[in-house]
């Protein structure tokens, strides 16, 4: 009954921007990747947050269905996939009640460990650093291999995904390299949408929270007119 | 016009005619006009009237000779040309008027406020004639009075009028005046009387000065060249015979609020037989509204500064309840619904009137898409749940003040503020002393809880209901007196006049710091709280080791104490006597006077520092809920109506990005938001959809802003009318975002 056990950073109970509809958003705790521009860098660390077993978030989740029923569950992090078990049975939880659920992931693990997860999900929102492999380890701190793996099994098995990306003025929100991922974007079926997310400091007190250098501290947020230029290119305006 | 013909016909039966004659539009905005040349022409007229107004300290001008009563004054126009609605308080816009039977100390403070000197005659009649004010304070007792001082109870309507009465205004086309007399009349004359007692007695001598209303009435609406002794023929004189009812109020009372009722879809009839007949086209219908609108817009009352810093924002509570469904299951939404709410974007957003959508699950999608849409925009509308009300009132109900629904025409309450939970609990704690007024023993000495070690939660417990039981008993005594001497001195004539003889009537107590005590209950029930003592050997200040849960985060462990807190406080307050058999209820709401009864409490067990706000209504405290807006609405819809029947007032605020990505995704998640909550019985919803950069860059550019509408709890207010340290309090307060 109790089901798996987990950790967890938070709950959203009112997720707008995460998946379709108003989604109940669990934020689990742990990430493999070291983003320069995390908004949430206190998910980071594995061991914290508070531990919770998947059936007491799920009874959570419950207690909200009369706002979520045009929506839907969302597991976001940290990375939902770092705790593959523990994403997978809220999951299948959900699926049994009925919920719309989506996985909010980086697909920064590899296929062997996530597949179990995935296959659970009735959408991935799924967010490339980079389509360069290099820009992607300046970024944050690793490779994109996992993570256009995880695109490609979603093509093979038709699985709905939302493609999120971060415009980081400078890095991410080039013309050259923002054409470069729409041709590479193109041909996928199973992408249904694209989010440009533009570069924000609103969390930038939590790295100062937790001590941590922002090396970003200089990137300006992009202005309307890139994002426009950037939505441009995406066929999003 | 033809009309279906019933019951109405027979007797004044209004909703009746509503029922057999209204016409439910299930299609979109697209039918709706813009503003027309004379429109923006008036409105602009009075939009620069306005802004002198505001230069002015926040009164444009005051006639301070003239007694205001029905036809008191001359008639007045903003532009007779223009005008296709008339009727003004005084001779001239936003001229306020003395209405002195309230209470004439307040006239004088008034007047003095905005260096204007008492006329000798005014003051002369008054040597001779009491007011309501002068009677309260004849009978009250001293325990009241210091309970009154030390604000456990605050906001009475002592000396001001009590307001929250609403005619049924559309008596006064649907009938004609004369009919309207006859029907008193007949009344009066059918009484049966078993022995002539001072009820009876009171009931004679108020017919006959409601008869003496309606005559005034007709004088007044004589006066702009109106014959309303006969029924209305067509939409415009269905507007002008309506609003002339509903200026008669405003210009004998100066209630706290002032509702207009239920009136849109009963105007639709009109407005639907002339589309039909050709009479009026839908451009001429539209202007009619706004012309109406504004001045329903232009209402005003001479208050004190000290009134506004209670209520900010010179309110007048003009609601109107829009929506709302059938008993036979048919929605009540017509064309006149939206053309309501349309008056927001053809004039701009503003506080007034009141727009209140009487929201159900059942409302067509098309109308919810449109409220969604224009509370977006403006943050001008507060939603409310008919699923919940029309079990308990029916299909004519509306909503006075804020949250307070009652029977049209047939229904009135007797208007008791509320008092000061959290203040109630630092009662309990220090021996019934208030430490904010020099350790004052204001309630009744019972053992002192603060001393050396942690607080024990069954002793708090056993004390605070000892509190309230004292509380709760003063309260409605006192509120006995005041509504005693307010039917003597300061009777609403017009208001009553346009009711049905036999009515309900309910005795509204209330309750304010709600969030406040849940969360200091639970405070000393899961963590451990420590008092820290003054010289008197009484809790100043609260220690508080470990963690607690917090009221607004959906956890039964606190919600369930707040749920209890109603509860028990509403029993408490059924059990005494009510004035005229009135039935006792009870609201959690606050308005704006959060801030004032924070002033004048001291440092609580949940963290609270001496001073600061409460939420208000039965919000959370702000930055306590932190599992996002759902959550925090799950915990206030745990609150039972059943016990609070007078309303429970939720804020939500939000910035425009966190409730989507487009605006397709923003309205379909708001209406989510509304469907959820009242489906789960929430029962009152303020919706702010505003970035807290314009706020603060209000709270500095007053004069960028100067239609900048914000709902608190239960109303809407010009931003920039707020006292600064209320508009502190909103920016401070929950901001749902996310990032």
């Amino acid at each position: 009954m109790e089901g798996v056990t987990g950790r967890v950073h938070s709950f959203e109970s009112f997720g707008t921007l995460d998946g379709p509809g108003v989604r109940f958003v669990v934020f689990l705790q742990g990430c493999p990747l070291r983003c320069r521009y995390c908004h949430n860098p206190d998910t980071w660390e594995l061991g914290g947050g508070m531990e919770i077993s998947s059936a007491e978030v799920v009874g959570k989740i419950e207690s909200c269905r009369n706002f979520i029923r045009s929506g839907g569950v969302t597991l976001s992090g940290g990375e939902p996939l770092m705790q593959p078990e523990f994403a997978r049975d809220i999951l299948e939880r959900c699926a049994r009640a009925g919920f719309h659920t989506a996985l909010d992931t980086a697909g920064s693990v590899p296929l062997e460990r996530s597949r179990p997860v995935i296959d659970r999900a009735d959408l991935l929102l799924l967010d490339i650093k980079a389509l360069n492999p290099a820009l992607c380890r300046e970024l944050t701190g690793r490779d994109n291999r996992n993570t256009l793996a995880t695109l490609d099994y979603c093509e093979e098995t038709a699985r709905p995904v939302w493609i999120r990306h971060v415009l980081v003025p400078g890095f991410t929100l080039l013309r050259e390299r923002l054409e470069e991922l729409a041709a590479f974007l193109k041909p996928y079926r199973c992408i249904r949408r694209i989010d440009l997310l533009p570069y924000h400091k609103l969390g930038a007190y939590k790295w100062e929270q937790l001590r941590l250098t922002d090396t970003l501290r200089d990137v300006p947020e992009p202005s309307q007119a890139e994002i426009q230029m950037a939505e441009a290119l995406f066929g999003l305006n | 016009m033809e009309l279906k013909t019933g019951e109405w016909n027979k007797e004044v039966n209004v909703r009746d005619f509503i029922q057999r004659n209204y016409t439910p539009y299930d299609g979109d905005k697209s039918f709706l006009t813009p503003a027309s040349d004379r429109t923006r022409a008036l409105w602009e007229k009075l939009c620069t009237l306005m802004k002198i107004e505001r230069e002015r300290k926040g009164v444009y001008d005051i006639d301070e000779k003239t007694i205001s009563t029905i036809d008191s004054h001359e008639a007045g126009y903003i532009d007779r040309e223009l005008e296709q609605i008339v009727g003004l308080q005084t001779d001239a816009p936003l001229k306020r008027a003395i209405m002195p039977f309230g209470g004439i100390r307040l006239i004088y403070t008034e007047l003095d406020a905005y260096g204007r000197k008492m006329d000798p005659e005014v003051a002369n009649v008054f040597k001779y004639r009491k007011t309501h004010n002068d009677g309260v304070f004849d009978v009250y007792t001293d325990e009241m009075k210091a309970a009154r001082h030390a604000g456990i109870m605050t906001g009475l309507p002592d000396a001001y009028g009590r307001g929250r009465i609403i005619g049924d205004y559309r008596r006064v086309p649907l009938y004609g005046v004369d009919r309207l007399i006859a029907e008193k009349q007949r009344a009066k004359k059918e009484m049966v009387i078993d022995v002539m007692d001072s009820d009876h007695i009171r009931k004679r001598e108020e017919i006959a000065e409601q008869i003496k209303a309606l005559k005034e009435l007709k004088a007044m609406a004589a006066k702009y060249g109106f014959d309303i002794s006969r029924p209305a023929e067509d939409t415009k004189e269905a507007i002008q015979w309506l609003y002339f009812g509903y200026l008669a109020a405003v210009k004998e009372q100066n209630g706290a609020a002032m509702s207009i009722g239920r009136i849109s879809t009963f105007l639709d009839i009109y407005a639907e037989a002339d589309l039909r007949s050709g009479k009026y086209a839908e451009e001429q219908i539209q202007e009619f509204v706004d012309h109406f609108i504004m001045k329903l817009r232009i209402v005003r009352f001479l208050r004190t500064p000290a009134y506004d810093e209670l209520f900010s924002g010179d309110p007048t509570w003009v609601t109107e309840s829009l929506g709302g469904m059938s008993l036979d299951g048919r929605h009540m939404v017509t064309k006149m619904s939206y053309r309501f709410l349309h008056t927001l974007v053809n004039l701009g957003p503003a506080p007034e009137p009141n727009l209140t959508v009487l929201w159900s699950v059942k409302l067509p999608e098309n109308f919810k898409k449109f409220c969604a849409e224009i509370s977006i925009l403006t943050s001008s509308i507060q939603y409310e749940n008919d699923d919940l009300m029309r079990v308990k009132f029916g299909d004519d109900y509306g909503i006075a003040c804020c949250v307070s629904a009652m029977r049209i025409g047939k229904q009135m309450q007797f208007f008791g503020a509320r008092c000061n939970l959290a203040k109630a609990l630092l009662y309990a704690i220090n021996g019934g002393r208030d430490v904010k007024y020099d350790n004052m023993q204001v309630a009744p000495a019972i053992p002192l809880l603060a001393g050396d070690g942690y607080l024990n939660y069954d002793e708090v417990m056993r004390n605070f209901d000892e509190i309230t039981d004292w509380l709760s008993k003063l309260y409605i005594d006192t509120l006995n007196i005041i509504h005693y001497m307010h039917d003597k001195y300061c009777y609403e004539r017009i208001e009553m006049a346009l009711h049905d003889e036999e009515i309900v009537r309910t005795m509204a107590g209330g309750i304010a710091g709600l969030s406040v005590l849940a969360d200091s209950l639970s405070a000393i029930k899961y963590a451990k709280v420590r008092p820290v003592l003054n010289e008197a050997g009484l809790a100043v200040d609260f220690v508080t080791e470990g963690d607690f849960p917090k009221y607004g985060n959906n956890d039964d462990r606190v919600d369930q104490i707040a749920v209890e807190i109603v509860k028990s406080f509403e029993k408490k307050l059924s059990s005494h006597y009510a004035y005229r058999k009135s039935k006792p209820t009870m609201s959690i709401l606050t308005i704006t006077s959060n801030v004032m009864y924070g002033k004048k409490t001291a440092s609580t067990p949940d963290g609270r520092k001496a001073g600061e706000p409460f939420a208000p209504g039965a919000n959370p405290m702000h930055g306590r809920d932190v599992n996002g807006a759902v959550a925090s609405l799950k915990s206030v819809a745990k609150l039972p109506y059943d016990y609070a029947e007078d309303g429970i007032s939720y804020t939500f605020s939000i910035v425009p990005d966190s409730l989507g990505k487009t605006t397709a995704e923003k309205q379909a998640n708001l209406i989510s938001l509304l469907d959820g909550y009242f489906t789960e019985n929430g029962h009152h919803l303020n919706v702010n959809v505003l970035k807290r950069e314009t706020l603060l860059d209000a709270m500095d550019h007053p004069e960028k802003y100067p239609q900048l509408t914000i709902r608190v709890s239960g109303y809407a207010v010009n931003f920039i009318k707020l006292t600064r340290e209320q508009q502190l309090d909103v920016v401070n307060r929950t901001f749902h975002s996310k990032f």
